[in-house]
């Protein structure tokens, strides 16, 4: 819950801190404005795009930069721009999605088995080292061949790729704090498991957390990336990033803006993310004298 | 005699979120050869920064920005980073405070002893190994000849510290820098280790520099004291004038409080004579059950302890003596594996499961360390308020008049109330924690050294609120501690936990007098005094012991057999004690009635003349 409040408004937060530090920090500014950019692209493209996103407009592919086409043109001679401006959507918006889900799940029952009886936790985690046994490149191979590709499957392979390691990562945390006094204390006052979970262990958890939640966007943003360029990833006339690099890799050997566009686009959004991460992490450490 | 060492205005600034802070104010004292001198202060005085200065170092974020620190013919604060390297561990060296965390685990004790000699070419490594055998002799390890070869998890944290000593001396260096070095220690280690290191300093005539906190232990050692407070020297003169007559005002209240027993007393007629807790046959530890649902680690033997309505209880004993454990079954954090509890005429549930809300509320634990204890994202009256909503149903106008109310009892300002306890102070801390406990209006408060970790100044003001508190609403504790002079400003009671058996109780009064347990007679008697002289005539020894024979294989023989000045062979190591009552009203595990033993002891001296009164 809280890693979605925290992912929803980076930009108005992330502004605010920078102003109020002492010392700004241009990297992190530059992460939140590249972000900024990135989410709105995703949530207006399509309508500000300037041509239809499968129609043809000009007769050259592979062209350079002009006027009228500012990203060149692909192999099949339409606009870069506008299927880049269309593309954002389904890259951000799917790793978003499945970024969120997969951290605040793998938080959640990082929680649960902390807080739980022994032998609960022991199933838990036996669960998910046999998830995390899986490449998820071959898990989404074999999942798109069982049951097709579709937006919903490529999130939930996303997901279930991901939840694994973000649940170790908020586990070995949490056991550590659930170590704690504080938490002792309020176990021995008679707390409930979800009050000790959600109060004393989360909001100390948080930051190791949402850096967490940065590098896995990045890393589903490559995995997706990764699919549509086997083909396997969002299918045409729509095209995420990864799926534009596939369709004009013909231009490769001639340096075609077709294709260094989309790559390009790949790096500064999960670069951008983790800056941004990085930067507000290290505001709240500092906020709250560290911990 | 000569002059070693002379600190000129010394300044040390810190490198902050605003700017730079001077944490060390132009300090200047100065030191002759063969001396030892003393620094002694609260934490955040700058004394270890001082220390250190000596060196030539300051610590990460720290700068050394004025004045003159010379050691011999070395102007510290001048010579290039090369020609300290070539100083350091040479001509002078640092004892640290945890000798644990300063040996590298995975090499043998010799070799580290000697690799900074051999690094500096003092010697071959024959020669400075038969060095190094010298001075494990000087230190009384135990067989000097063999412990080089072990590792440094084979021996104790007693004797870790001797050897981190004879790492620092082996280069027989101009000054020796002693940084807390027993304040990590058992007491009943600490006189054996202070014996050594004031021996070795004197044998070789070295210059030292200690620095302590501890005001008693300053007096066995130094010649010389600087007290120190907010990075400036208080008073500085030669140690027998400061104890007998302070100038200062701060080194007198220094003084009061390293004993705080002789100024602060337990209230009287307080206590009722209904029992609030019992505990019946306690055993527990940690570790996998066996069959008969033992512990693989026994903590706590047959433990029986009775707790009346307003009545304050300690509990001393070591480290490992299982003090902490017994505080923690009663909180419900760990299941006894026999026995049983009472509270209040109902029977206690060994785990939180089987607790109701009742008594949650009536039974409330104060850890130690106010850092951890306090949750780092929650605000100070988050913290409070807590246990109101949640035992009283507070919200609103009411929760915050309760919230004021509880600062107000715990002496703390209502503002801090929008505090995180990052900002706060140690004893500041220590209050929240405490008003947090006594937030939920409970019966009897679980105390595990709350005052251990303050300094203390600043423990005896915690001390003295939690006698008040007493008074004022009539609360039981239960109060652990590893010192006895804290309880006894405390409690009406004392028990005395050994290897996890009780081997005494009684009345606070009868732990003044013979006849004691041979434990608590060494425990107490370990505790330094306020004065000069003390570490050599103390009784406690860890001279010859009687000679016993083999133990025989009973599992209730005495704990402290391997330790005791007065066991009888062929009687405790062969038969297990048995537990008498004493004619004082206490008890004690022991096979010497208390008429054999008031023979050999003497009583506890607390002093309340000179510098107390």
């Amino acid at each position: 819950m809280n890693t979605l409040i925290a992912k929803s408004k980076p930009a108005s937060s992330a502004l605010a801190l920078a102003k109020a530090s002492n010392g700004p920090s241009w990297l992190g500014l530059a992460g939140a404005v590249i972000c900024v950019a990135w989410l709105l692209l995703a949530l207006v493209g399509p309508w500000l795009a300037p041509h239809p996103v499968g129609e043809v407009v000009s007769d050259n592919v592979f062209d350079g930069f002009s006027l009228a086409h500012p990203f060149g043109t692909d192999y099949l001679g339409r606009d870069m721009l506008s299927r880049v401006m269309v593309g954002a959507r389904f890259t951000v918006g799917l790793a978003l999605v499945a970024a969120v889900l997969a951290s605040t799940l793998g938080t959640l029952c990082a929680l649960v088995s902390v807080v739980s009886p022994k032998w609960l936790d022991e199933i838990i985690s036996r669960i998910m080292d046999a998830f995390i046994s899986i490449p998820s490149k071959m898990l989404a191979l074999i999942m798109v061949s069982a049951f097709g590709s579709s937006v919903t499957l490529l999130i939930c392979t996303a997901v279930i790729s991901y939840i694994p390691g973000s649940f170790r990562v908020a586990r070995s945390m949490a056991v550590n704090i659930e170590a704690l006094e504080y938490v002792q204390v309020a176990r021995t006052r008679g707390e409930r498991r979800l009050y000790v979970a959600c109060r004393e262990i989360l909001p100390n958890i948080l930051n190791p957390v949402l850096t967490d939640l940065g590098l896995r966007f990045g890393y589903i943003v490559l995995l997706l990336a990764g699919m549509s360029f086997l083909g396997l990833g969002v299918q045409p006339p729509d095209a995420d990033l990864g799926s534009l690099v596939r369709e004009n890799i013909g231009g490769l050997s001639q340096g075609a803006l077709a294709i260094v566009i989309p790559a390009l686009a790949i790096g500064t959004l999960t670069i951008g993310v983790n800056l941004l991460i990085d930067y507000l992490s290290s505001r709240r450490s500092r906020r709250t004298g560290g911990h | 005699m000569t002059e070693l060492i002379r600190v000129e205005d010394l300044r040390v600034v810190a490198c902050g979120e605003r700017g730079e802070v001077e944490i060390v104010k132009g300090v200047s004292f100065a030191l002759e050869q063969g001396q030892v001198l003393a620094l002694i202060g609260e934490s955040g005085s700058g004394k270890t920064t001082i220390a250190l200065a000596l060196l030539g170092y300051a610590r990460r974020g720290c700068r050394l920005s004025g004045g003159v620190v010379r050691v011999g013919e070395h102007d510290m604060l001048a010579v290039s980073e090369s020609q300290l390297q070539k100083l350091r561990g040479n001509r002078v060296s640092y004892i640290a405070q945890s000798a644990a965390a300063a040996f590298n685990p995975a090499k043998k004790l010799i070799d580290q002893v000697v690799e900074g000699a051999l690094i500096h070419g003092l010697g071959s490594r024959v020669e400075l190994e038969a060095k190094a055998v010298d001075l494990f002799r000087d230190l009384s390890l135990p067989n000097p000849e063999s412990i080089g070869q072990r590792y440094p998890h084979q021996v104790s944290g007693g004797q870790l510290q001797r050897v981190m000593a004879a790492m620092a001396l082996i280069s027989d260096p101009l000054l020796v820098v002693l940084d807390e070095p027993t304040t990590a220690l058992d007491v009943t280690t600490q006189i054996d280790v202070l014996r050594a290191f004031k021996r070795v300093v004197r044998e070789r005539g070295a210059t030292a520099v200690y620095v302590s906190h501890d005001l008693a232990v300053v007096a066995q050692m130094a010649d010389r004291i600087v007290v120190l407070n907010d990075g400036q020297i208080l008073e500085q003169s030669d140690t027998a004038p400061l104890l007998a007559a302070p100038a200062h005002d701060y080194t007198r209240s220094l003084l009061a409080a390293a004993r705080p027993d002789a100024t602060i007393r337990p209230p009287s007629g307080i206590a009722e004579n209904t029992p609030l807790l019992t505990i019946n046959g306690l055993t527990a530890g940690y570790g996998n059950k066996n069959a008969q649902g033992m512990p693989l680690i026994r903590v706590l033997e047959g433990i029986d302890l009775t707790v009346r309505r307003g009545q304050a209880i300690g509990v001393i004993g070591e480290s490992g003596s299982g003090k902490s454990t017994l505080a923690r079954v009663v909180a419900g954090l760990l299941t006894p594996a026999l026995g049983g509890l009472t509270f209040d005429g109902q029977p206690l549930g060994g785990r939180l499961s089987e607790r109701t809300p009742e008594q949650f509320r009536r039974i409330q634990m104060v850890f130690q360390n106010a850092d951890t204890a306090l949750n780092p994202m929650h605000s100070v009256g988050a913290i409070i308020g807590r246990p109101l909503k949640m035992y009283f149903g507070l919200k609103g106008a009411a929760l915050r008049e309760r919230t004021h109310e509880l600062l107000d009892l715990v002496r703390l300002p209502h503002a801090l109330a929008e505090r995180r306890p990052s900002e706060l102070s140690g004893g500041q801390k220590q209050r929240v924690n405490l008003a947090r406990a006594l937030a939920a209006k409970p019966d009897l408060i679980l105390c595990d050294e709350v005052t251990s970790a303050l300094d203390t100044v600043v423990g005896a003001a915690i001390l003295e609120l939690l006698r008040d508190l007493r008074q004022q609403l009539g609360v039981s504790y239960l109060f652990i501690s590893h010192d006895i002079s804290t309880v006894r400003a405390l409690c009406d009671d004392i028990v005395v936990m050994y290897s996890g058996h009780k081997v005494q109780a009684g009345s606070r009064e009868s732990f003044a007098t013979p006849p004691f347990h041979p434990y608590t007679d060494l425990l107490i008697h370990s505790v330094p005094e306020l004065r000069q002289g003390w570490l050599e005539t103390c009784g406690a020894t860890s001279g010859t012991l009687p000679p016993v024979g083999a133990r025989a294989a009973v599992p209730e023989l005495c704990t402290f057999l391997n330790l005791c000045p007065v066991r009888i062979d062929g009687v405790c190591n062969r038969i297990a004690p048995p537990r008498h009552s004493l004619d004082n009203g206490g008890e004690m595990l022991c096979h010497h009635d208390g008429a054999q033993l008031i023979k050999t002891q003497r009583g506890l001296v607390v002093e309340t003349s000179g510098a107390y009164a």
